[in-house]
């Protein structure tokens, strides 16, 4: 195996020799369509970009996401909704959720294999947080990890997403630059742009096909 | 894969079916025109394009450097790295990993590498199933057929053709004819597949060579499924596919998804930096990167075929190519249809047994202009064609194998005329004076062209009698 390694890496660095050095690459420009940097400007931008792909955006108080997320949950028929019991979110959903019969909060607090049936049949939708939003593709950024997990935002057919405002960034690189991605990010970060969609028949576009049917976001301020 | 002879007959198929053609036809004009609304700005797609083909090419030149610290940085994380020279012996290591831990049931994310090895075959060749979840790959699966396009690769069927399919294969489900019912069918048959398998299939579009980061993107969900619910994630891709920093990624992402499909970006791009950590509830507890050679290092070695190695696998140059538009993926016989394919494929497989496929060019230099990294396909294909009758040593497999004698004498003829003017002359003169002589009908172009006939007098007499003359 590693003499297989030896071999190909031998034929590419012979190519190499005498080569002139590369060009150094400037990707400061990398977008195509960059959105303006004020608060408001960003939610906007976010919010067009969304709906245009059958994604929900909503605003509300950083105090009242919770009843928020609730109320769209019994609208749309949820009777259990999956949360992280050890996420930043928990303790306010929680307390929102006391005494109302439905949703019914499902804690994620096993590991998948524990309850994979359950998780693929028995939860209507799913309340994460998203580390940020890209206004310029409308993209939320998830950094799934032990209070969260992977595929909280993948399985159920509904994913509430509850994201700052603070956190809008007009593009993809300026998030990998202020988040720090390239040395803070963790096993499986994300974006998420709009629910589950596919094009492979006829080209025509439909939506839920593998993960989630509906993406409901919640920008807070 | 194919012999010259065998790409005639596959054209003569493609033409004769235009139920297929017409499938293909719409929905290649559908991508073009999503493509141009997604990039409203052109000053701005060519400084991205410039940027993309940079990053792309400073990349290439670091290839084994990068390579080496991509690898470093995976062992850090917990990514197992194998190297495999042939498409067999990716397909052995990953039947390996498969025996190792008993696995039965294997579910795949899109691939084109692993259409490249064969490894669905290889598999189920050792009693391991392996079912493809994208829906496109799912129907022709099903069909049990080649994808015809990269990235839709069902795209040469209707509703009709995909919901008589599920009927036969499950006669159990009535699914409905239109479109969002056969979605829903799909849905339901597969949602168990993947809480089930034992071990996720999946490509990769870009490795980053600073953090050790595997970069998908996908709209449909059924990647992040196949690479997070089974207990073992193998990822399999070519060597060409890393790049320096994750800062490359952005602009390499609006290239990919703008160029593929329209969009400004894939409903999820999924970065894997490795297994489930301590403390984590899911996600796969191995994960596995398949690095593949197959050729890509022979190509390397020629520093001008080397930028065919910049591709990110768009198809922008098939959708925008008046070949593959009128023929299909199915015609070429190969893994890559298009330009691309062109290009790509006579370097892996020979000259000598694709070289017919440099052919199927107008050299009309869409692909070119299209391309997101500035591959310069029709120069490509023009050198694959010269390779594929020269007679001095080039690295290129099957070199030198088309050439004819008879052609090469007629071009020693041609080049002798027309560097000679006196010679020149004369042949015009005669040509003209002939002209009454020439064929009406030319069997095979005057079918549905006008057949050439020479001009009544020859351009440089006209050119001087209106005043000109610069000899």
């Amino acid at each position: 195996m590693s003499e297989t390694r030896e071999r190909i890496l031998e034929r590419l660095r012979r190519a190499c020799d005498g080569l002139p050095p590369p060009p150094t690459v400037a990707t400061d420009s990398a977008s195509v369509a960059r959105p303006p940097a004020d608060a408001a400007a960003l939610v906007r931008a976010i919010r067009a970009r969304l709906e245009a792909v059958r994604g929900e955006v909503h605003e509300a108080p950083e105090s009242s996401w919770p009843a928020l997320v609730l109320r769209l949950a019994r609208e749309r028929g949820v009777h259990r909704l999956l949360y992280g019991p050890r996420a930043a979110l928990a303790a306010a959903l929680e307390a929102e959720a006391r005494g109302s019969e439905s949703p019914q909060l499902v804690k994620y607090a096993n590991s998948v294999e524990a309850w994979k049936e359950e998780l693929f049949s028995g939860v209507d939708a799913a309340v994460t947080s998203a580390a940020g939003g890209i206004a310029e593709t409308g993209s939320l950024i998830l950094w799934p990890g032990a209070a969260e997990p992977r595929l909280m935002s993948l399985v159920p057919p509904i994913h509430f997403a509850v994201v700052s405002a603070a956190t809008l960034y007009p593009t993809l690189a300026d998030a990998l630059r202020a988040q720090d991605w390239a040395t803070r990010m963790p096993t499986n970060p994300l974006l998420i742009s709009g629910p589950s969609k596919s094009a492979d028949i006829e080209q025509t576009l439909t939506y839920g096909v593998h993960g989630p049917r509906s993406l409901i976001v919640i920008v807070t301020a | 894969m194919g012999s010259p002879s065998d790409f005639g007959l596959r054209v003569e198929r493609a033409f004769a079916d235009a139920g297929a053609r017409a499938n293909i036809r719409r929905a290649m004009d559908g991508l073009q025109a999503k493509r141009l609304e997604a990039f409203p700005d052109a000053d701005a797609l060519e400084r991205l394009r410039d940027e993309g083909a940079a990053i792309k090419a400073r990349a290439l030149a670091r290839l084994p450097e990068l390579l080496e610290q991509f690898e470093a940085n995976c062992l850090r994380k917990g990514i197992r790295v194998h190297w495999a020279e042939t498409a067999d012996e990716a397909n052995r290591i990953v039947v390996e990993i498969c025996a190792k831990r008993g696995v039965r049931r294997a579910i795949k994310g899109k691939s084109m590498v692993s259409e490249e090895t064969g490894l669905n075959h290889a598999l189920e060749g050792e009693g391991i199933e392996a079912l493809e979840s994208d829906l496109g790959e799912f129907i022709i699966q099903l069909a049990g057929e080649g994808p015809s396009h990269i990235i839709a690769p069902a795209i040469h069927k209707d509703r009709h053709q995909v919901a008589a399919l599920f009927r036969e294969h499950f006669p159990d489900l009535t699914p409905r004819d239109d479109i969002e019912g056969l979605c829903a069918t799909a849905r339901e048959l597969l949602r168990r597949r993947f809480r089930d398998a034992d071990l996720g299939i999946s490509g990769v579009n870009f490795l980053v060579a600073e953090t050790g980061t595997l970069v998908l993107v996908e709209n449909e969900g059924n990647g992040r499924l196949s690479t997070t619910v089974p207990d073992v994630h193998v990822a399999i891709t070519g060597i060409e596919k890393v790049v320096e920093r994750l800062a490359d990624i952005p602009p390499l992402l609006a290239l990919l998804t703008r160029s593929a499909t329209g969009q400004p970006i894939t409903t999820y791009v999924n970065l894997i930096n490795g297994p489930r950590a301590p403390g984590e509830l899911d996600g796969p507890r191995e994960v596995h990167l398949v690095l593949l050679d197959n050729g890509r290092s022979r190509i390397y070695g020629d520093t001008e075929l080397r930028s065919t190695l910049r591709c990110i696998r768009c198809g922008a140059c098939m959708n925008h190519c008046p070949v593959y538009v009128r023929l299909g993926g199915h015609a070429y016989g190969t893994v890559y249809p298009g330009p691309i394919g062109t290009v790509l494929e006579p370097q892996k497989s020979g000259l000598d047994r694709l070289g017919e496929l440099t052919e199927a060019s107008t050299l009309c230099g869409a692909c070119g202009e299209v391309c997101p990294v500035r591959i310069p396909l029709p120069a490509l294909i023009n050198r694959l064609r010269f390779d594929a009758v020269r007679r001095d040593p080039v690295s290129t497999p099957g070199r030198g194998t088309r050439r004819k004698r008879a052609e090469a004498l007629v071009w020693r003829i041609w080049a002798a005329v027309h560097s000679h003017p006196p010679l020149y002359r004369a042949y015009t003169r005669l040509a003209c004076a002939l002209r009454a002589f020439a064929p009406r009908r030319i069997p095979g172009w005057s079918d549905h062209r006008t057949a050439p006939r020479p001009a009544e007098r020859p351009l440089h007499d006209l050119v001087r009698k209106a005043g000109f003359d610069h000899e």
